[in-house]
């Protein structure tokens, strides 16, 4: 790719279309009497690499260019992609797209860009920057890192992959904003075997940037750990069932927030009331020790963006306030709908798929209780070291977690291991049973799916305790 | 279909020295629809292709292979991926069991997965189904409070495999799906349901029990409470039966038994699972909705039974794990698209049924309860260790009949307990979209979490 002198791209090879040609899109998208069009062009190259069984199995390399065009007329959108994209092939996307407005009329329109607003990617260590032998080298480094924790480790998997997704989106309001958003992912996952069976460990690295975060160090850590992890498995026990009380450590438990009411707090299963929160902006919804953030500006962490997929910068939006509901997150369609601004979480796996509201990282705010002292005050109950995923059903605030690491707590000791199980709660509920907040502040990344859309997520909290939740085990 | 092998058969002929090179050609056409108010809420139609490429050296330390994909047919980005894959092969390490299948005699069966009527039937003729799915489940029942999402939704899809080694495969696909979900509320309470018809072309759709099961699953849990805590029996309907046999059928991929990732691994022919179960993955059955003539290699798919009567009997293999193995490929390789290399796994797998009907079931069950929900399979069943807990919500069997619904419960065990614990499996076995299809199947000595 040619650089300016001074480093910078041009306007052309940031937009990866040209603005003239943009411009002609959206007025041909918008001639059959549309309210609004967009054009979103994007650019994705992804590359990983496998360890498995002390083999490199295999390096993929992938590249993926397109654009989506979506066409709002009334209530409907109308929306087609293409991989083809000449000015013909756009043309037809935008013919496909302006379908839905089939009362025709309204003739050629014409749509001015404004300033190209770009954002480029802070990463240190730019993906091509790095030779794939120093990946390999990774890998092998944390292989080796696992394996000598233990002869129970009999498997281990080692993940590492980068991608580099540039876009523009434009749109008939003038929006021209085009970004660049660098991604660097490291996993292990080991099994560890003994007399009990199988026991599984896991640990994720993951962030908004480039390898720099892939180090050495780094990576031998999180594999020793994912090792303990499987190792101090393998003396689990069945988890109990009923409700106790839950300890959640700082990291991984945003997930909690993220399920029993992030998703409720998407404007569009709101506008459907679709979620149990819908018209309770101003209520108490949790407890006072609770304050929610969802905030796409976190430099770095895996929810990161500079703007939303619809051109919007991302924002620290506030969504629960010493347990008060403030607000609820939103895009752009959503928030036209109510006269209001899109709070920058406007987003979409690829530009195969429409926008729609997600969550980017979504974290509690920390308290000052000290994570020792909350569990030294718990007499009986499970400690949970790290949170899987989890599902909710945002009309009914039904929700589950599972714990990939947890522990029994007895006489505010953390005593024996437990076995992998789901946590069940309802929203609402649980929001209520926030009893103590530490300070402890950490974020763990995740992937976040809805409607068939992938996005990666950030979440966050601080050790924190629930006065109670059932507990799925088989004990 | 022939535009496909000829795209492909020009990449085949780029190789270079002793390289092999297979390459897996896509293309497709996608149109959903969304209802919302008797209007269409969004629409969508693209065409999208793609290619994946994966290129194999050997030496006499073994094979290496690396692989590259692109979004796109056109000649540049093609170019692109067989560059990148020839520069990811030096990285890998040499093994010998790396290979490409070969074609190996069976012949491929005559299933016609494809119906033009996909392509043919207006748009308007798709909108149609989707703003009268939307009207028959809001009007369907006086509880039902708001629909949230009502679609038509449809595919056609062409791919082709071929490689320099010999495989010559291409197949063709179409799909057509309404689904529906409805609130139901009765004032105080809120309760979801979710239904779907599907078939392979819109005129097979049936709206009426599409409709019929949204409603119905939505009106009648409402008032349900959470239960209290007991070792109990677990009736799964067939919709959640075929999600447990998923969740089986990996741990039957070969592949993860020969990297020691399956609870099966060194239980050939040991009982596994109660004189009830017989297990098959049987892609050649027409009525599977996942049936297949080929597999993600290239190969003719076949029958293979996995658990015969409770006894384990088979594991499914592509080509490099069945070479791990010391065996051969049972035409099992699955692809996840373009992207990365195939894998071993169940394809199309069914339980034989019994002859029991649902009814009967719960009577001679007499206690437990009647799972018509899960949540929390991805994180609450370790398909490693076997250990298994998951949200559920559906009703009590009381006396030997279905009673109050119930929901925040969980119901936990291990897999391996599961499958001997295998009390009653009925003859209702519902051909649902998805890799496994079941009837009613009942499982004893349950723990389910409640209050």
């Amino acid at each position: 790719m040619a650089r300016r002198a001074d480093g910078t791209l041009s306007e052309m090879e940031t937009t990866l279309v040209e603005r003239e040609v943009l411009e002609r899109i959206l007025a041909a998208a918008m001639g059959r009497g549309a309210q609004f069009a967009e054009v979103f062009v994007e650019d994705r190259t992804t590359a990983s690499a496998m360890l498995d069984q002390r083999r490199i199995e295999e390096l993929a390399s992938g590249r993926d260019r397109g654009a989506g065009i979506r066409v709002v007329v009334g209530d409907t959108t109308g929306f087609a992609h293409t991989a083809d994209l000449s000015e013909r092939g756009l043309l037809a996307a935008a013919g496909a797209a302006a379908a839905v407005a089939r009362e025709g009329g309204g003739g050629v329109r014409e749509v001015a860009l404004g300033q190209l607003d770009a954002h480029r990617s802070t990463a240190r260590l730019r993906p091509h920057e790095v030779d794939k032998a120093r990946k390999i080298e990774l890998l092998r480094v944390a292989d080796d890192a696992a394996r000598s924790e233990s002869g129970s480790v009999t498997q281990v998997q080692v993940g590492i992959g980068d991608s580099t997704r540039r876009f523009v989106v434009a749109n008939s309001d003038g929006v021209f904003a085009s970004d660049e958003q660098i991604r660097t992912r490291f996993n292990v996952s080991c099994v560890a075997s003994g007399d009990s069976g199988m026991q599984t460990g896991y640990r994720p690295l993951a962030a908004t940037l480039g390898f720099e975060i892939v180090t050495a160090e780094a990576v031998a850590q999180a594999a020793r750990d994912a090792a303990r992890q499987a190792i101090t498995k393998l003396d689990a026990r069945p988890a109990p069932s009923g409700d106790l009380p839950v300890v959640l450590a700082g990291g991984s438990g945003g997930i909690l927030f993220h399920e029993a009411c992030g998703h409720g707090l998407e404007a569009d299963a709101i506008l459907k009331q679709a979620s149990v929160y819908t018209g309770r902006v101003g209520e108490q919804v949790a407890s006072p020790l609770v304050t929610l953030v969802d905030d796409g500006t976190v430099v770095g962490e895996w929810g990161h963006l500079a703007i939303d997929d619809e051109g919007r910068a991302g924002a620290r939006n506030v969504l629960i306030e010493n347990g008060v509901l403030t607000d609820y997150m939103w895009d752009y369609l959503r928030a036209r709908k109510e006269g209001r601004s899109s709070s920058g979480n406007g987003r979409r796996q690829s530009y195969q798929h429409l926008p729609m509201v997600r969550m980017t990282n979504t974290y509690l705010l920390e308290g000052d209780s000290d994570a020792d002292e909350i569990i030294a005050q718990t007499p009986r109950g499970v400690y949970v070291a790290q949170l899987g995923g989890g599902q909710v059903n945002t009309a009914t605030g039904d929700f589950v977690f599972g714990m990939t690491a947890a522990f029994m707590i007895e006489d505010g000791r953390i005593t024996y291991p437990l076995r992998d199980c789901n946590l069940i709660g309802n929203g609402p509920e649980v929001l209520q049973r926030v009893d103590a907040v530490a300070s402890d502040f950490s974020m763990t990344p995740g992937t976040c799916g809805k409607d068939g859309q992938s996005v990666p997520v950030g979440t966050g909290q601080a050790t924190m305790r629930l006065t109670g939740v059932t507990i799925g085990g088989a004990a | 279909m022939s535009e496909l092998f000829e795209r492909a058969q020009r990449i085949l002929d780029a190789a270079i020295g002793n390289e092999q090179i297979e390459v897996y050609l896509s293309s497709g056409v996608d149109t959903e629809v969304q209802a919302y108010q008797g209007e269409i809420e969004q629409l969508s139609s693209a065409s999208s292709s793609g290619v994946g490429i994966r290129i194999l050296h050997e030496s006499a330390g073994g094979a290496q292979v690396g692989t590259a994909w692109a979004g796109s047919l056109n000649d540049a980005a093609i170019a692109d991926a067989l560059r990148e894959a020839r520069d990811n092969v030096r990285f890998a390490s040499e093994d010998e069991y790396l290979a490409f299948a070969r074609p190996d005699g069976v012949e491929p069966g005559h299933l016609e997965l494809s119906d033009p009527s996909v392509s043919t039937t207006p748009i308007e003729d798709k909108i149609a189904i989707a703003i009268e799915l939307e009207r028959m489940v809001r009007s369907g029942d006086p509880r039902i409070r708001q629909v949230d999402s009502a679609s038509y939704s449809d595919y056609v899809a062409q791919a082709a495999v071929l490689s320099t080694t010999g495989i010559r495969a291409a197949y063709a696909r179409s799909g057509a799906f309404a689904s529906v979900e409805a609130i139901a509320s009765d004032g105080g309470d809120d309760q979801t349901g979710w239904g779907l018809s599907a078939g392979r072309a819109p005129g097979e759709l049936d709206l009426e029990v599409a409709a019929a099961d949204a409603i119905s699953r939505a009106t009648r849990m409402l008032g349900a409470v959470k239960p209290g805590s007991m070792k109990t029996t677990a009736v799964f309907d067939p919709r959640n039966a075929a999600t447990l046999l998923a969740i089986i059928g990996g741990a039957l991929s070969g592949e993860a038994v020969v990297r020691g990732r399956s609870f099966f691994a060194d239980r050939m022919g040991e009982r596994v699972a109660s004189e009830l179960l017989t297990l098959l993955d049987d892609p050649t059955d027409p009525r599977h909705f996942a049936a297949s003539v080929f597999d993600g290699e290239g190969l003719a798919c076949r029958r293979n039974v996995m658990i015969e009567a409770g006894y384990l009997r088979g594991f499914v293999y592509d080509t490099v794990s069945a070479r791990r193995a010391g065996t051969v490929s049972t035409g099992s390789a699955i692809r996840g698209g373009i992207a990365g290399s195939p894998s071993a796994g169940c394809r199309a797998l069914q339980l034989v049924p019994g002859s029991l009907t649902q009814d009967e079931i719960i009577a001679a069950v007499g206690e437990g309860i009647f799972v018509e929900s899960l949540m929390g399979i991805h994180s609450g069943v370790n398909p490693i260790s076997g250990d298994f807990s998951v949200g559920v919500t559906g009703r009590m069997i009381r006396n030997g009949v279905l009673a109050e619904p119930v929901r925040e419960v969980t119901v936990a065990s291990t897999l391996q307990r599961m499958l001997l614990n295998l009390s009653h499996v009925g003859g209702d076995v519902e051909w649902l979209p998805g890799n496994a299809a079941a009837p009613t199947i009942a499982v004893g000595e349950i723990a389910m979490s409640g209050s």
